[in-house]
């Protein structure tokens, strides 16, 4: 993986300060740096194999003349419900959004609860009307499940992991090492909305506002851009870590620069206001209902129709375009400067400075 | 350093004793404190750090930027 | 939101960028003081349209960057005791102390907390009336007004579980170390505009009658950091010094006189370490005794924290002192990143080497001569 910063030299314990941490923090569930550096060193050497390493949302497994998509996914977010949605729905939008970002057709869903001892059953009711409501709108059954109960203290309420099955109709390839130089990059609306909507939810950082997560099924939406445009080359949703974390991913994937052009990044009034506000970057919030698209050049056009077209999709634009040389994420600024898109070491704190 | 956000009063209330004003800052709402700036009114833009308005908005200040080097070469000063 | 995209507007800054280049006959050296300005610049690229002749040093206006590792250390060893809960600004929680930091210490059990606002902080002691809160309160003077009407409050509630454990910083005297400073190649400085928001001009002009340098008060905007910028260029041409206000919209000279009633009120002038500079006099605040009830560090008096020491390689001091671009430093982006900061001026948002760092593809090493 090729990063701005050697992590060899990062881990070196030559270095006088500060301690390299001796367990689990935040900033390793953040989607970034960090994150990344604990699926390097802890995860990927214990499991080293061929899907695994195409480092992509879903693994593309072969089953005879088939092929099958599998992916996992837990859900932590706190509070449980936000403006638009609740753990419960994330958790069905979530795994069904990585099946898609694999070109799969969804077959089925697993759910396994973690339920904190103490957690008042009206609410564990609210989440699993919200999460059967999610997967029969999706039509999408969960065939299997588990449930069990830590002790009081253990767990923020309830954690969920939802695994989904797909399947991958022949002739659909979509992984990062697919992208070239002078792809185009497009993303499917606006940014930054559901990490905003937790936010306003929190208490002592909670503020008032019309923002909504945009927690949504993409598989419909994947299915339009697909036929319109087979020969996409990598989709991929910018979950924990924003659209800057997903990009950051894809660049030391497929080995290129990836330039953003700042004027074209779509986010809305309050969302932007929100983060003018705490002191955050819309780029490294959360989305639950967006997809990125790398597609060839010419078939920008052609892409963007097909997004537009569909109801999530309305606000799909090009944000930027593949380039060669170093892997890395750069912005075109409004100013007409080129910089770097820096890599967060962990989850985005408000800031006074 | 300090970062401070421009934002609208909507409304201003007295709340355990201190002097509170809902601030609207494009679409987002959120209580700050007017302790440190007592008279600022609903309808006043203010600049707000840290939950609290630091100072009312001028907004007629943003004069042509080009005109710096014009207005110092005939003497009137920004200070 | 229109008050702020109009000093973003891009037509705008090239043509006074434009403007700037021509007006310069001689090369000028300036500062701003202020992180939040460095960060701008930095992250639009307006060092890149002033031309040869004008160049920017980055000043030590980043609180986050000035907090003594002692300090940090003290919050460290508050969090760890089961009674009380940290409060803190998000800025400092990946700040190194002696000892990791408190995004580590949270790990381990300890309970701190993100505030927005030093009121929340009060508010969450009002709250839980059986753990003790400590509020972490850095920040220069644009920060002191907003902790010092939440002691106020506090006081009036008769909250006994409220403490702060105090590390403001003053402008005036950072200036004048910089200037004080040998090899000082500064001829003009942009000074903080929040800063000025809340003090106001006056306490500048001493600063500018004896060393005879133009002082901009200058805002944080693209717009404003290259009109402040072109304020200084002409004063500097015209062989002028005084004291200017770029930030018209948001300063005054007389600042804001409640926000300052409420500083004078809790807190007094103090000599304070700053990290990597050393002890400034009046170079902080500390709590007035009427308010000395609150201070954590009497609060807790058997506090005990380990000797601190900086790393031998960390030259933060330079860097503050705008001796030092930070890719001219030996560790950056080897032994120190923001991952694993070796520095204060590294992990803030708003530090120059984290500046540097984010938003420099390759920036070529070069020692500022």
């Amino acid at each position: 993986m090729s990063l701005p910063y050697d992590p060899e030299r990062l881990a070196n314990p030559s270095c006088p300060l500060p301690e390299e941490p001796d367990r689990v923090t935040l900033a390793h569930g953040a989607g970034a740096g960090a994150s990344a550096r604990l699926f390097e060193q802890l995860l990927w050497p214990r499991f080293e194999n061929a899907a695994l390493a195409a480092r992509h949302d879903g693994a593309c497994l072969e089953l005879g003349a088939e092929r099958l998509a599998l992916t996992t996914d837990t859900f932590v977010v706190s509070p449980l419900a936000f403006p638009g949605g609740d753990i419960g729905s994330l958790a069905v939008h979530g795994t069904l959004n990585d099946l898609a970002m694999c070109g799969a057709r969804p077959l089925a869903l697993s759910c396994a609860l973690v339920l904190e001892e103490g957690l008042p059953f009206e609410t564990l009711e609210r989440v699993l009307d919200s999460l059967a409501g999610a997967a029969r709108r999706a039509g999408v059954p969960v065939v299997t499940g588990d449930t069990k109960v830590v002790e009081r203290g253990k767990g923020d309420g309830l954690f969920v992991n939802t695994t989904g099955v797909g399947r991958i109709p022949a002739g659909r390839e979509l992984a990062p090492r697919r992208v070239r130089p002078g792809d185009a990059v497009l993303v499917s609306g606006s940014l930054g909305a559901h990490g905003a909507a937790v936010l306003s939810a929190r208490e002592g950082l909670g503020f008032e506002s019309e923002i909504t997560s945009d927690s949504a099924p993409l598989t419909d939406l994947v299915e339009t851009l697909l036929e319109a445009v087979p020969e996409t080359r990598c989709l991929r949703d910018p979950t924990r870590g924003g659209l800057g974390a997903v990009l950051h991913e894809i660049a030391a994937a497929a080995g290129a620069e990836l330039e953003l052009e700042e004027e074209r990044l779509p986010v809305s009034g309050p969302v932007r206001a929100a983060c003018e506000l705490l002191g955050l970057d819309p780029l490294f919030l959360a989305c639950e209902g967006r997809c990125v698209a790398f597609v060839p050049a010419a078939a920008s056009d052609r892409a963007l129709a097909a997004l537009r077209g569909h109801p999530l999709g309305g606000d799909a634009v090009c944000i930027g375009t593949v380039n060669p040389g170093r892997a890395r994420v750069v912005v075109h600024t409004a100013l007409g400067a080129r910089r770097l898109l820096p890599l967060p070491a962990g989850e985005p704190l408000p800031r006074i400075c | 350093m300090c970062l401070a956000v421009p934002g609208r009063v909507e409304s201003v209330e007295e709340s355990q004793g201190l002097r509170l004003a809902r601030v609207d800052f494009g679409g987002v709402r959120k209580q700050i404190c007017l302790e440190t700036l007592p008279d600022a009114a609903p309808g006043d833009w203010v600049l707000v750090h840290a939950g609290f308005a630091l100072q009312k908005l001028d907004e007629g200040a943003a004069a042509n930027a080009l005109e710096i080097f014009e207005s110092v070469d005939s003497g009137e000063s920004g200070g | 939101m229109s008050l702020v995209d109009a000093f973003r507007d891009p037509v705008a800054v090239r043509e006074l960028a434009a403007a700037v280049r021509a007006r310069a006959t001689r090369p000028w050296t300036l500062m701003e003081v202020c992180g939040g300005q460095t960060h701008t610049i930095l992250e639009s690229g307006l060092d890149q349209l002033l031309g040869e002749r004008v160049s920017l040093l980055h000043g030590p206006g980043c609180p986050v960057c000035v907090t003594p590792l002692a300090t940090l250390d003290r919050a460290l060893a508050l969090a760890a005791r089961p009674e009380v809960v940290l409060c803190s600004f998000g800025d400092m929680l990946r700040v190194p102390g002696s000892r990791g930091d408190l995004l580590t210490a949270r790990a381990r059990g300890a309970d701190v907390r993100v505030v927005y606002s030093p009121l929340d902080a009060a508010r969450l002691a009002e709250r839980e009336p059986g753990r003790r809160v400590v509020f972490l309160a850095v920040g220069f003077e644009t920060t002191a007004p907003a902790v010092a009407a939440a002691a106020r409050w506090a006081r009036t509630r008769g909250l006994a579980n409220f403490h702060l454990l105090v590390s403001h910083v003053r402008v005036p005297p950072a200036l004048e170390a910089v200037l004080a400073a040998p090899g000082c190649r500064v001829q003009a400085f942009l000074a903080a505009g929040h800063v000025c928001t809340v003090m106001g001009t006056a306490e500048y002009e001493p600063l500018v009658r004896r060393h005879r340098i133009p002082i901009v008060v200058t805002g944080f905007e693209p717009l404003d950091i290259l009109e402040g910028v072109a304020r200084a260029v002409a004063q500097l041409e015209r062989g002028e010094s005084r004291v200017e206000i770029q930030y018209r919209r948001a300063v005054r000279r007389e600042g804001n006189p409640a926000a300052r009633a409420l500083v004078h009120e809790v807190f007094e002038s103090a000599d304070r370490p700053w990290r990597g500079i050393g002890v400034l006099p009046d170079g902080g605040l500390r709590l007035r005794p009427a308010y000395a009830d609150l201070d954590a560090e009497r609060a807790f008096p058997d506090l005990t924290a380990p000797a601190a020491e900086e790393p031998l390689a960390c030259r933060a001091a330079d860097v503050l002192r705008g001796a030092l671009r930070p890719p001219a430093c030996p560790e950056f982006g080897r032994t120190c990143t923001p991952e694993h900061p070796l520095g204060a001026p590294m992990v803030s948002a708003e530090g120059a080497c984290a500046a540097y760092f984010s938003y420099r593809p390759a920036a070529p090493l070069e020692e500022h001569a």
